[in-house]
């Protein structure tokens, strides 16, 4: 079986699908004329608050109400890094 | 000893002959509406008392594999949060996967394939109806019905040109002044959509 299959750009640089089809889709929500502009970032809009855990119990959530996907992906992915580098523990 | 009894029912020369002769998912005749074991077995047990619905008797069955190539297209065009077009009949769908522009014509192989942003053409007679998507799937079944998914797909007249150029703009400089290779990704992502963008509005 060939495991040197030519791998898309994204997957190498440690992308999955999902984040990559998300990224696609929020920029072309970002081109789009006005009215149909105001719609598209309504649906874009996620709601998610992310806890800390320390010594078995949960910290105070800090929330993050309406954030835009494309900039989700990128805090998400800034705060995994920090977290890997133990600057945010 | 469980073990043992799976490899033995797999050997069964019934089961190997039943593995090597699997059809397609679209040559199986269609799904039955009710399931017959269980209505039997509740009206036994409660005859006075209407069978429950099973979700499978709220399926519409699933089309047959013609024995000649049929007219017309049927295209189910859907997104996350609307049908765009559900079951229409037409008679050609150009889809843009990763491989290049893709006609898929009636009678068309069963292929399933990855979109990448770009046009999405459907032609009924003269009528040509352009969706600009994002990213997604195409796929076509044997008995030509023809199931797109993509996450976002516009008109391509929603499409605002003085965005794209700043986008492409901004892409570009972020591609040139990138660090991490992620970083360098979603640069790459960005210019590679607003090309397309950019293709679709002048092309």
């Amino acid at each position: 079986m060939a495991s040197s299959a030519a791998v898309p750009f994204w997957r190498a640089a440690g992308m999955t699908y999902i984040t990559y089809s998300n990224i696609c889709a929020s920029l072309v929500r970002t081109c789009l004329k006005e009215p149909y502009r105001a719609e598209a970032a309504a649906r874009e809009k996620v709601h998610f608050a992310i806890a800390k855990w320390a010594e078995g119990k949960p910290e105070k959530p800090s929330y993050f109400n309406t954030m835009f996907m494309y900039s989700t992906y990128l805090f998400v992915g800034r705060f995994k890094k920090l977290v890997d580098r133990k600057q945010l523990s | 000893m469980y073990r043992q009894a799976c490899r033995r029912l797999l050997l069964r020369p019934s089961a190997r002959a039943a593995a090597a002769a699997r059809p397609f998912s679209t040559d199986l005749p269609s799904a039955p509406s009710q399931d017959t074991t269980f209505v039997e077995a509740w009206k036994k047990v409660a005859p006075n008392i209407e069978p429950p619905k099973t979700p499978l008797s709220y399926l519409k069955p699933r089309p047959q594999t013609p024995t000649s190539i049929p007219s017309k297209l049927t295209v189910n065009f859907v997104l996350p949060y609307q049908a765009e077009l559900d079951s229409k009949e037409v008679d050609m769908v150009i889809v843009p996967a990763t491989t290049g522009q893709m006609g898929v014509l009636p009678g068309h192989v069963s292929t399933i394939a990855e979109l990448k942003p770009g046009i999405l053409s459907v032609h009924d007679g003269n009528d040509v109806t352009k969706y600009f998507v994002s990213s997604g799937f195409a796929f076509v079944h044997a008995n030509s019905v023809t199931d797109i998914v993509a996450v976002e797909a516009v008109p391509i007249d929603r499409i605002d040109p003085n965005l794209v150029q700043k986008g492409l703009a901004e892409f570009t400089q972020k591609l040139s002044s990138a660090t991490s290779d992620l970083e360098r990704a979603e640069a790459q992502i960005g210019v590679d959509v607003h090309s397309a963008l950019n293709a679709a509005i002048t092309g």
